[in-house]
């Protein structure tokens, strides 16, 4: 009874499928569903982080990652200039800062601002302040190397052609190359949100009041006030997949969309 | 032969001449250029023709200096281009450049890349920059395709709007770098019949390119390049037709019959 080579091929994917299910079968009659009802999931426990988690917990990491977003992509912008730039200066510059950043933890950094910097310095900084910096500070050193491979992606008749217009090297930047390396960069850039979007839970290592709470601080925060095992974490976590999802297909989008009118 | 024209505009064109003296360019100990000089005059339309390597888009990229010449000097119309104190973007101003590969703006329709110099440069009002861009690209026969971008274009149609976009900042020069180079052979035809009527209508024009028939019928003069020299120059016919280096003979016999194979050279 031999088989072709296609009846063997579905034979296999049945099987394949016949073990998947029977593993996550074994799994869920293995599982102690009562145990974790109690002190890990309890679904009784998620009604009360209703409302604040959307007004405090949502709209602070909305906020933190907006802001280091909006540091980072202008801090990114001129170190890739520097990057890309004929003075050498500039180039060790960038480059220094884009090693150092990208080489030790984002943690660290947020001690080093939230703590060290204001003790060092004897300034008062706020919590804002100190996410925009450190965060910031942090997502430019790598929104500064995507950017630079955006803008060395264009092509150099681009440069070429503006300038043969008569622009000068500034103004060929910011209406011909810039706008192009931006599109290019586009879906790396969202991803770039999106690791800010989780980055900014480090803020936990500073004091925070209840209204700077950002998502994870307040799940860990209802883990001690609402007794609930781990569910307000694990409802926190759920409402990150809802900004980085979205954020995931958008790139995706735009990937797919430069895909297409790069010819 | 100084042409005053109308241009798209309406209004006159001066065309500029160029002069090139003992242009020199290395990279690194590779000398491309070695010691070329040149005489363009205003309206006279002149084709640099040779083999590739001979250091024909060299010398014509150094004219807007977007190749910096080591020795020499280079005079635009009023403006000495090798001068250091020179504005460069004032001087680049008045000469148009076409590229063999377009560089057309992608992120730009036809329209805006021909507004996008005069508006940012020119500081012409949009308005104004829509009309000179709209009658420029009638010129050369797109003013229907005047909202495509350029990459719903064909080549032929994207070299059109390239000379579009050049001819909007009332250039007085015209520099085309192999401008049918890259096209397919059918949209050819096109590029050059608006390139000929450009030199119709008084545009100084220093063209390189292998089309030996466009040089032949439209160029006032033609120039042979080999080896980062000027072999020989002279009217279009008289080079073509019967040159007098034996460099130009072969260069052209190749050219003109490029199946010819002669086996016992």
């Amino acid at each position: 009874m031999a088989m072709t080579a296609r009846q063997r091929a579905k034979v296999s994917l049945y099987v394949q499928a016949g073990i998947f299910v029977v593993a996550v079968a074994a799994l869920i009659l293995a599982t102690d569903w009562k145990t974790i009802g109690n002190s890990v999931f309890n679904f009784a426990k998620i009604g009360p982080m209703f409302p604040d988690i959307f007004l405090i917990g949502l709209k602070n990491t909305l906020i933190y990652t907006a802001l280091g977003f909006i540091v980072g992509l202008s801090g990114g912008l001129l170190l890739a200039l520097m990057k890309l730039s004929s003075f050498p200066l500039y180039r060790w510059i960038a480059t220094g800062y884009i090693e150092f950043f990208r080489g030790i933890p984002a943690l660290l950094v947020f001690i080093a601002f939230g703590y060290g910097v204001p003790l060092a310095f004897g300034v008062q900084w706020n919590v804002t302040i100190v996410v925009m910096i450190s965060l910031g500070m942090v997502a430019a050193a790598y929104i500064a190397e995507t950017l630079r491979a955006g803008l060395q992606a264009v092509p150099k008749g681009q440069l070429e052609a503006a300038r043969s217009l008569g622009m000068p090297q500034w103004r060929a930047m910011v209406s011909i190359v810039i706008p192009q390396a931006f599109r290019i960069v586009l879906p790396p850039l969202t991803n770039e949100v999106i690791l800010l979007t989780k980055d900014s839970s480090l803020i936990y290592v500073l004091g925070l009041t209840a209204s700077q709470y950002e998502l994870t601080k307040f799940g860990r925060d209802g883990i001690s006030s609402l007794g609930a095992g781990l569910t307000p974490l694990l409802v926190a976590g759920a409402f990150y997949l809802v900004i980085t999802i979205p954020l995931s297909l958008l790139a995706r989008k735009f990937e797919s969309r430069s895909a297409r009118t790069k010819r | 032969m100084n042409d005053v024209e109308n241009n798209a505009r309406g209004t006159a064109v001066h065309a500029a001449g160029v002069s090139l003296k003992d242009l020199r360019k290395s990279y690194g100990s590779n000398e491309v250029l070695k010691g070329i000089s040149l005489d363009v005059a205003p309206g006279e339309v002149v084709c640099l023709i040779g083999p590739s390597g001979s250091g024909k888009s060299t010398l014509l990229r150094c004219v807007n200096l977007l190749e910096q010449p080591n020795e020499g000097t280079i005079h635009v119309g009023g403006f000495e281009a090798t001068d250091p104190d020179v504005d460069i973007d004032k001087m680049r101003r008045k000469v148009g450049m076409v590229f063999q590969q377009f560089n057309l703006f992608p992120h730009l329709n036809a329209q805006q890349n021909c507004t996008i110099a005069q508006t940012k440069v020119l500081k012409r009002s949009q308005g104004e920059a829509d009309t000179v861009a709209r009658a420029n690209l009638e010129r050369v026969g797109l003013g229907h395709l005047a909202d495509r971008f350029p990459d719903q274009l064909s080549g032929g149609q994207q070299q059109r709007v390239a000379i579009a976009r050049a001819l909007s900042m009332d250039p007085q020069l015209m520099l085309f770098d192999e401008p049918t180079s890259a096209l397919d052979p059918e949209t050819v035809g096109d590029v050059l019949s608006v390139m000929r009527n450009l030199a119709k209508e008084g545009m100084t024009m220093l063209v390189v390119t292998h089309e030996m028939g466009f040089a032949r019928e439209v160029a006032d003069r033609v120039v042979f390049m080999d080896g980062g020299v000027v072999v020989e120059e002279g009217v279009a016919e008289q080079v073509i037709s019967a040159p007098k280096q034996s460099r130009t003979k072969e260069f052209l016999k190749r050219v003109l019959d490029p199946t010819h194979i002669d086996i016992s050279e």
